[in-house]
């Protein structure tokens, strides 16, 4: 399943095996694919340490045999799910790129209303195969998640690093707001913006509010997040329900403590 | 003559998002010809409804990987206009400025990386990083100078962070952006060598008479709002644009299909200069000439050359932007919003062509009706009927079947598509 070429690679002296590494998508924008080939400077670098078998945005050919498969976006079709069992069947390594295939992704968000109203209101009466909108770890082991949306590529780079040399995978405990706070960044509800910062998972380098843009949670939650507290600090902040709703909900990380939110059962 | 032709090719590679291509020929005639979508719907349009106006342009962005800023920035566009909101000078500029850097950045990625492997002969780029790296290396350079621009304007090369209704969270360091001067200058001597490149290619001689949609420019180049225009006349206001889409349901596509005049129309980089070629920057306007591009140009595979043009203007254009910006002060980068009841439409002109998002509002600023209308989906129907054209011309010169699937793929990828888009 891999390959060692003539100008092999060398880590600590252990030479490093090529593995063949396959891309697909599923539903979703192409985003997360595209911030791959979108990091021009690294690359040629990137592309040194893997043989990329298939990757239907950006080459022809393609193969059934990899070791590692990238899988973009959510299942919102029967036909996905048999698309991604047989990806579970060929790949060693099942890697979930994003969060529409971590969470759902913003696909997600039509779960909130009834499927027929959903197909209506884009279709009219036309005939529209689509099912809600789930993760891929509903349907299959997922051995790796890289989340984020989209995500960062300097993250999707030394994760895979890390899978070719051999290396233990960590994502960070901690929440965006420490990066933040480290980045020095003005606490952007001093300035009247909402942050889901402290309870998202980190590893972005708290990219929205280096822009002065809160952050709408798109990692998902941060081990052992504070939900309670986060709640309090919005209330006190002055921002609506609503606002913490629209961004615990909208790319799917926070499924569980929205229901109880929207049925009035959280603290 | 060619007698019989069976092609059948299932999920056509090196384009954003899936579509089938079906050709048969059975004793000289052609029996089908079909481009079929059967990228899977994510329902946007749909699960936009209630959600507060600041989640618009936040979650339409990502209808797509590639036009996220296009996206964008049109959904606020449209917000803008539904709440009356006139912008300064400054966040226009920024935006163009920003709109014009995913332009290059995109049109970069489809010529060098998906549309030139088939005039080379080649299933992708990548064994031009062996044989011919210079190359790739250019590419890289045009694509990365794109994408640093747009993280500096817009916070974010894609999905970007800075832009809102109202302006921008923040805006760049001019130090920053005075360094971008030698690298846009840099581009003009690589966007040369690249039209050297194409000069090089054979692009098919296929024409099919077409009406062209786009932004119609005042004056300049048009690529964020404004009135629509279409090369067989029809002239309509912004928030007019039902009437320029007519957007139906097809049993062939995921996608909706569109028509005006026709039975269908084109919209991207070819409309955009069939309909506004003088007011391309003077040296886009002389590498056009020098293609032989001219008004109203019928051939599809001219596309690739007219983005090719249009990555001249915007880097010239860039330039200009920065240097205006450069001489101003700074105002504040955002102004303040007040929700009301009505409907707003921003027409931008994203890399595939013209793109619309419709919003309507309650009181509170809550969506109650969401309508996107992406380039793509607008080209389906031209795609369908060129490739029926294409099928039957070949056919008749007899091509060999690898020939009409070469062609008829490389037909598809000279719109660009974006399939994902087209069925958001």
């Amino acid at each position: 399943m891999a390959e060692t070429t003539p100008e092999q690679k060398n880590f600590l002296g252990v030479p490093v095996v090529k593995p063949r590494v396959a891309f697909f998508e599923l539903s979703s924008c192409e985003g997360c694919q595209l911030q791959i080939i979108n990091n021009e400077a690294t690359l040629l670098d990137f592309l040194s340490l893997v043989q990329v078998v298939n990757f239907r945005e950006a080459m022809t050919e393609k193969s059934d045999e990899y070791a590692i498969a990238f899988v973009e976006g959510s299942i919102t079709r029967k036909n996905e799910i048999e698309k991604l069992l047989e990806i579970r069947r060929n790949a060693k390594i099942l890697v979930a790129l994003g969060s529409c295939a971590c969470f759902g992704g913003v696909n997600q968000l039509k779960n909130r209303f009834d499927p027929a109203w959903v197909k209506r209101e884009v279709y009219g009466y036309s005939p529209v195969d689509t099912e809600k909108a789930q993760p891929l770890e509903d349907f299959v082991k997922v051995d790796l998640n890289i989340y984020g949306c989209p995500v960062k590529k300097e993250e999707v780079e030394k994760i895979v690093t890390n899978l070719v040399i051999g290396k233990d995978i960590r994502y960070p405990r901690y929440p965006v707001c420490m990066e933040c706070k480290a980045n020095e960044n003005v606490c952007l509800f001093d300035v009247g913006e909402p942050c889901l910062g402290p309870i998202t998972r980190a590893g972005c380098d708290s990219w929205c509010p280096n822009n002065k843009a809160g952050c709408w949670g798109c990692r998902g939650p941060a081990d052992a997040a504070n939900m309670e507290e986060m709640k309090k600090i919005m209330d006190e902040k002055g921002f609506a329900e609503e606002i913490m709703i629209d961004r615990l909900e909208c790319f799917g990380g926070f499924k569980e403590y929205v229901d109880k939110l929207r049925k009035g059962q959280a603290p | 003559m060619k007698l019989n032709c069976n092609i059948d090719v299932h999920h056509l590679t090196r384009v954003e998002g899936h579509g089938n291509i079906k050709i048969r020929i059975q004793d000289g005639k052609l029996v089908e010809a079909r481009w079929e979508v059967v990228e899977t719907p994510r329902f946007f349009e749909a699960f936009l409804v209630g959600k507060k106006w600041d989640n618009a342009p936040w979650i339409c962005g990502r209808i797509c990987g590639i036009c996220s800023i296009g996206h964008t920035l049109a959904s606020i566009r449209a917000v803008e206009n539904a709440f009356g909101i006139v912008t300064t000078e400054q966040t226009r500029k920024l935006r163009l400025l920003l709109k014009h850097m995913e332009t290059l950045q995109s049109h970069i990625l489809h010529l060098y990386f998906l549309a030139a492997p088939d005039f080379l002969n080649s299933g992708s780029v990548f064994p031009f990083i062996e044989s011919s790296p210079e190359v790739v290396v250019r590419a890289a350079i045009l694509k990365l100078l794109a994408n640093d621009v747009c993280d500096c304007i817009g916070g974010r090369r894609m999905h970007p962070t800075r832009t809102v209704v109202g302006g921008f969270t923040m805006l760049p360091a001019k130090k920053q952006l005075s360094e971008f001067g030698g690298r846009l200058k840099a581009a003009c001597d690589d966007l040369s060598k690249t039209a050297e490149l194409f000069r090089s290619f054979a692009i098919p001689d296929f024409s099919r008479e077409t009406e062209f949609v786009s932004l119609k420019g005042e004056g300049d180049y048009p690529f964020i709002g404004g009135d629509l225009i279409s090369t067989d006349g029809i002239q309509k206001k912004e928030y007019e644009y039902k009437q320029m889409t007519n957007e139906y349901i097809v049993e062939q596509s995921t996608s909706k299909w569109s028509r005006l005049s026709r039975k269908s129309f084109a919209v991207g980089a070819l409309a955009r200069m069939n309909n506004n070629f003088a007011s391309l920057h003077p040296k886009a306007l002389e590498t056009a000439i020098s293609f032989g591009l001219k008004p109203v140009n019928h051939n599809p595979y001219m596309n690739n050359i007219a983005q090719l043009i249009e990555c001249i203007h915007v880097v010239a254009e860039a330039s200009d932007i920065i240097n205006d910006l450069l001489d101003s002060e700074f105002s504040e980068p955002r102004q303040a919003v007040t929700a009301r009841a009505g409907v707003g439409v921003g027409a931008v002109e994203v890399p595939r062509g013209i793109l619309y998002h419709c919003y309507e509002f309650d009181d509170t600023g809550h969506i109650v009706k969401c309508d996107c209308v992406i380039p793509t989906s607008q080209n389906h129907a031209n795609i369908q009927h060129d490739l029926e054209e294409l099928a039957a011309q070949c056919s008749r010169q007899g091509k060999t079947d690898r020939d009409i699937e070469l062609l008829a793929q490389m037909l598809v990828r000279a719109y660009d598509p974006c399939i994902s888009c087209s069925v958001h």
